[in-house]
């Protein structure tokens, strides 16, 4: 009762002060509702949209609009020679937001920073296991519990993390949403009362926006917060309404209900242009949808039988029919955005007589396959059953006889890992933190076959390549590896690389001072709306 | 309710072409339901015809041809009606193609449901006792979920597709029959002409079955009606869910589901196929009420 | 009437049970495994996936997990989400009234439109007005409500403008749940053009929702008049003169009324299935829309605990119709 009263109370303030003043609201209209409020347990862009980048900040942040790392709550760091040690220093001064459930007593330092590494890592930490089937997904799957050998506090503003192995990618990976970090100070109230799941629901962090409500599925709300060491910020609130649908979104936008929303219907994209009262933002996203052949199934473990089938399909039809133009087609397998992209690298044209030919040659008739297509709809492929379709009819061109199959999305997932998986599996790859490894080495290695390597694709040569890459810290050689890589992976033609998307930003005219992020986050930072 | 005879019968005159000239008199006196079975007679040609009278392939593409609005608006093409869709397949085309997918649908659905039900009734009618309660728990069971979500959670435990979503539909649609023809049954049981063919020496199953049953038909048929459009009905809800049909197949559901992202943009890709839904259970649903007007004494005297 | 009660109450626990062994069987089949889709396209680790299996409890033996599962049942925990990690019933309390709320409406809808309808047409047996209203509910009957909606919206919303899109209320308003019930919320909250918006964004779903239980209730009031006008006792009534307003409201339309009722509770189960519907078209935040998120999420633990409660809720309304319906009826005596 005494909790309902204060809420109403703060919210009547809140209403009050918003009243008073002209009170800027920023509408945010998202796609999903968030998973829950700690990003560390989450994977979903969705839920770090809504957690990461409005009430957290990271030790280092990704500069807006870019995939380069700039120092967040960290001001500077050093790495030992060796590639093992990395001394963080921590900013002063950094307040945690102060809200109707939480009034910081002190501010940031080297606890909060170890706390929010070692939940994650440690499993007989007390709030590794918070809530029920709390998994700490990113973490894991960034490698993390193996990777970092211990993370201690030198003094309040000082931090050491030791790495059991030179990691190149650690900086970008620090700079993710998972690694937000927590107040320590807030656990230790939370776990005294008795109400740890407070901190999955009622978060409370360093970031430009503090939380006020969440309405489940349907309203968030956050204000400003005043003490943010980056400076107030120049909306006084932010609202995240949440709308499934993406007509419904558009159609919202255009009545003014909503600022800014991601992930606009293809089709729409046209008319948003043309609309007077909203501006459309886009970028290549860091993806990218691929076609992958099973290599060790018979006839695709024939180079030239992959190279066939890679060019007859006409990406173009796919990039029309799927993305209505807002898409690129691609020849690498990682995306023109991300460095190291080697642009020399020519793609295989599109030319059905020829494929006909290379397959005969090849001494394969009357070839018929599967392939598999995606029952979801991702940034990176909106709509796979249709671009299974298209390539359906482009290889009856070429006398290949297409069966086009689905599963349930876990399922797919997790059939499509299968090493002897019968057919070529349209699936794709968002990018996390901008480092070329989180594409070549992830979908390409050969520790991933049998995994994320839906190719089931080791080659040597290009194996030797990444890996060297991963371990290397100077990043002109490392963009030479990759260069290289590249060229192996055309040779090799292991996935037909179908696209990279745009992604493509519709907001009202009068949103200011938004950045695209390549790595596909909402972050609203710094956002004004002016009349 | 005094004179049950006459639903099983219309069967005082033996004769088949006298009852169906009785039948013929009461259903054709409810002008809807002519109405309905004449629309419904069209669908089922179209469906039968349906790769000869389609203007081209359900899922043939036509690429310069997409989003092409219908005919007589601006910018459509006599070659494609009522217009095409996101990847340039002619509406009507797979219009005429789904038509045979809804009513291939009701067939299997309650045929399915039709078949269950009235074995597992009788069963469950003509024992009584403990088989009768297990069975009848278990179909309260059934009744206690909400149709659509027990199917639709069905259909997610199968898999997504065509057949499972019929699976799931006919189950969910069973204990109607499964109650009808159990209440039939326990009041045909103690009538004369069934105890007198008990003495007479009959086994269970021929008494079950050949004796107690056809006099049970009359709302069976009626409740088959209403099934079969409760069928096309959900499995083009669960087409529009993404758990029915899948695409490329022109059910009329998915291909719903398919133009929803084009709702403000291309009216026609979203219009035409519920209203093919729309007509098709309309119809059904006017022949089921001349059939039950037809079949009901109740009615019939009123 | 006590007899009558405590013997549905008999009936009623053990469907409960076994709504709980289906609900719960159900789950353990579905294909797919929720815990490989935490991490979507990136792959977990055996080793993981196991760790993770063991800490949700997935691998312990079906019955230990059935057993336990309905002893947290009797004790009000329903377990936790495996997508939000809240607890299943928290989540169920906080969507319920929205659904509740839009359930409401659309049987009022279709009890002040739908029974006068079918008092009306049976009066005028065979009119031009009966064959209108007949027509017109079979055709709400046989309407497929998903698009119903949409051609709602594309409409209402889309061209004309007149109501929004979706959502519960304008963001511009901004309260405190107290009831959950938006109607009553946007009144308490004294902000002026609240419960105007509230309202607007409660039209078109209603609407929908209440089609084919106001096409129902249509037809079964017609029919139902029909029947209780034949009746002696109504013709009698005529025949001493009582005028047809008087025979009507005080002789028919009580004994009428009693299968009306009957069929009024029927359409809970009609109304949920069709919020299904209705909540994904409308973004409409109730536990219809958080059933089908929560089946495409594969979130087992909400799939079951939701069908538990959602068919809990459908076997007690269904006791109270019967309950009702003794009350009403003289002729039932138990």
């Amino acid at each position: 009762m005494t909790k309902k009263l204060t809420i109403a109370a703060a919210l009547l303030a809140a209403t009050v002060m918003g009243g008073a003043a002209n009170a800027k609201t920023f509408v945010y209209c998202s796609e999903g509702s968030p998973e829950g409020f700690d990003p560390g347990m989450y994977t979903a862009g969705t839920t770090f949209d809504a957690a990461a980048h409005t009430v957290y900040n990271r030790l280092l942040e990704f500069k807006p609009g870019t995939t380069e790392t700039e120092p967040g709550l960290a001001e500077s760091w050093e790495i030992s020679d060796d590639g093992l040690e990395y001394t963080f220093k921590l900013r002063q001064g950094v307040k945690f937001q102060t809200t109707e459930f939480f009034t910081p007593s002190r501010d940031l330092n080297a606890d909060d920073v170890v706390f929010s590494f070692d939940r994650q890592l440690n499993t007989n930490n007390p709030w590794n296991q918070y809530v029920a089937g709390a998994s700490w997904e990113y973490a894991n799957g960034m490698g993390f519990p193996t990777l970092i050998k211990s993370v201690e506090k030198v003094d309040d503003s000082t931090v050491k993390v030791t790495l059991n192995q030179p990691e190149a990618p650690f900086l970008a990976n620090l700079a993710m949403p998972f690694m937000s970090i927590v107040s320590k100070e807030y656990a230790d109230k939370l776990e005294a009362e008795g109400k740890k799941e407070q901190m999955n629901q009622m978060p409370v962090g360093t970031g430009p926006f503090a939380f006020v409500a969440y309405q489940q599925d349907a309203v968030i709300r956050y204000k400003a917060n005043p003490d943010y060491w980056g400076g107030k910020q120049k909306i006084d609130d932010l609202v995240f309404a949440i709308t499934t649908d993406a007509a419904v979104r558009y159609q919202k936008l255009k009545a003014g209900e909503c600022h800014l929303m991601p992930f606009p219907n293809a089709a729409d994209v046209e008319a948003m242009k043309a609309d007077p009262n909203l501006k459309v933002m886009e970028q290549e996203g860091l993806n990218i949808a691929y076609l992958a052949y099973n290599t060790t199934q018979a006839p695709f473990d024939k180079v030239e039988v992959r190279k066939a089938l890679n060019m007859a399909i006409n990406k173009k039809a796919i990039v029309d029919a799927v993305f209505q133009g807002a898409a690129t087609e691609a020849k690498n397998p990682i995306p023109p955005t991300m460095w190291s992209y080697n642009d020399a690298i020519q793609d295989d044209a599109y030319d059905p007589d020829a494929a006909k030919k290379m397959l005969e040659d090849a001494g394969v008739k009357d070839l018929s396959m599967k392939v598999w297509a995606m029952p979801v709809s991702r940034p990176y492929m909106l709509n796979a059953r249709r671009a299974a379709e298209l390539i359906q009819s482009d290889f009856a061109k070429i006398g290949v006889k297409v069966e086009v199959v689905s599963y349930e999305w876990a399922e797919y997932l997790d059939r499509s890992k299968a090493k002897d998986r019968d057919g070529a599996v349209i699936l794709g790859w968002t990018g996390d933190n901008g480092d070329p490894d989180n594409f070549l080495h992830t979908l390409l290695g050969c520790d991933a076959v049998g995994g994320n390597n839906r190719a089931q694709w080791c080659n040597e040569e290009f194996n030797d390549l990444v890996v060297k890459a991963k371990a290397t810290t100077d990043q002109a050689e490392r963009t030479k590896l990759y260069e290289q890589a590249q060229e192996v992976f055309k040779r090799e033609a292991p996935w037909a690389t179908l696209d990279h998307s745009l992604s493509v930003v519709p907001m009202r005219k009068e949103v200011e001072g938004f950045h695209q992020s390549p790595l596909g986050d909402f972050a609203f930072e710094g956002v004004d709306l002016v009349e | 309710m005094t004179d049950t005879a006459t639903v099983a019968g219309i069967g005082t005159d033996p004769s088949l072409k006298a009852r169906f000239t009785e039948f013929w008199f009461y259903f054709s006196e409810n002008r809807g339901a002519v109405i309905g079975l004449w629309v419904f007679i069209a669908l089922v040609i179209v469906a039968l015809l349906a790769p000869w009278i389609a203007p081209h392939g359900p899922a043939a593409q036509f690429r310069d041809a997409v989003l092409v609005p219908p005919a007589w608006e601006e910018g459509g093409r006599q070659a494609f009606l009522l217009g095409t869709d996101a990847v340039g397949r002619d509406i009507l085309s797979r219009l005429i193609h789904g038509t045979r997918y809804s009513l291939f649908i009701g067939t299997i659905v309650t045929t399915l449901a039709l078949v269950g039900g009235i074995i597992i009734g009788v069963i469950a009618g003509y024992f009584r006792g403990w088989v009768d309660t297990v069975i009848m728990r278990v179909m309260d069971i059934i009744l206690a979920f909400p149709s659509l979500l027990l199917a639709l959670v069905l259909v997610a435990v199968l898999g997504p597709g065509l057949t499972n979503a019929m699976i799931a539909i006919a189950l969910v649609l069973q204990p109607h029959f499964v109650r009808l023809t159990r209440a039939a049954v326990m009041a045909e049981k103690s009538r004369d002409y069934v105890v007198a063919a008990k003495v007479a020496g009959a086994g269970h199953l021929r008494l079950m079955f050949k004796t107690i049953l056809p006099n049970c038909l009359a709302p069976l048929i009626v409740q088959g009606t209403l099934s079969f459009s409760n069928a096309i009905l959900d499995a083009a809800a669960l087409g529009f869910l993404g758990m029915g049909a899948q695409p490329p197949t022109p059910e009329w559901g998915t291909m719903l589901a398919e133009a929803r992202e084009f709702i403000l943009r291309a009216w026609w890709v979203v219009t035409f196929p519920g209203l093919a839904i729309l007509v098709t259970v309309l119809a059904i649903n006017l022949v089921g009420d001349g059939l039950r007007d037809a079949l009901d004494p109740k009615l019939k005297r009123s | 009437m006590l007899r009558f009660f405590l013997g549905r109450l008999a009936v009623l626990i053990p469907t409960f049970l076994g709504v709980s062994i289906i609900a719960f069987s159900f789950i353990r089949l579905l294909p797919g495994d929720p815990v490989a889709l935490l991490s979507g396209e990136r792959v977990m680790s055996p080793e993981r996936h196991a760790e993770i299996m063991h800490q949700l409890g997935f691998d312990r033996p079906l019955p230990i997990q059935y057993l336990d599962y309905i002893g947290g049942v009797l004790t009000g925990d329903f377990g936790t989400s495996i997508v939000t990690k809240r607890p299943i019933l928290d989540q169920f309390f906080s969507l319920f009234p929205a659904t509740l709320e839009l359930s409401f409406c659309a049987i009022v809808i279709a009890v002040v439109i739908g029974i006068p309808a079918g008092i009306f047409a049976a009066m005028k047996r065979g009119s031009f007005f009966d064959q209108s209203v007949m027509g017109v509910a079979l055709v709400g009957y046989s309407m497929p409500i998903f698009w119903w909606g949409l051609l709602l919206i594309i409409l209402f919303a889309g061209i004309l403008q007149w109501t929004p899109v979706s959502g519960r209320i304008s963001l511009m308003y901004f309260f405190p749940p107290v009831t959950g019930f938006m109607l009553i919320d946007s009144l308490l909250s004294g902000q002026s053009g609240a419960f105007k918006s509230a309202v607007s964004h409660l039209i078109l779903p209603s609407i929908v929702l209440s089609t084919i239980p106001l096409a129902v209730i249509a037809r079964q009031t017609r029919s139902a008049m029909l029947e209780v006008l034949g009746e002696d006792y109504v013709r009698t009534a005529r025949a001493k003169g009582l005028s047809t307003f008087r025979v009507i409201g005080i002789h028919s339309l009580r004994n009428a009324m009693i299968p009306v009722i009957t069929t009024i509770g029927l359409q809970v189960g009609v109304l949920m299935a069709g919020a299904i519907l209705t909540e994904t078209i409308f973004s409409w935040p109730g536990i219809g829309k958080w059933m089908v998120d929560s089946v495409f999420r594969r979130d087992y633990a909400v799939i079951q605990g939701g069908l538990l409660l959602i068919a809990g809720i459908i076997m007690v309304v269904n006791l109270v119709v019967d309950l009702l319906y003794g009350l009403i009826n003289p002729r039932i005596r138990y």
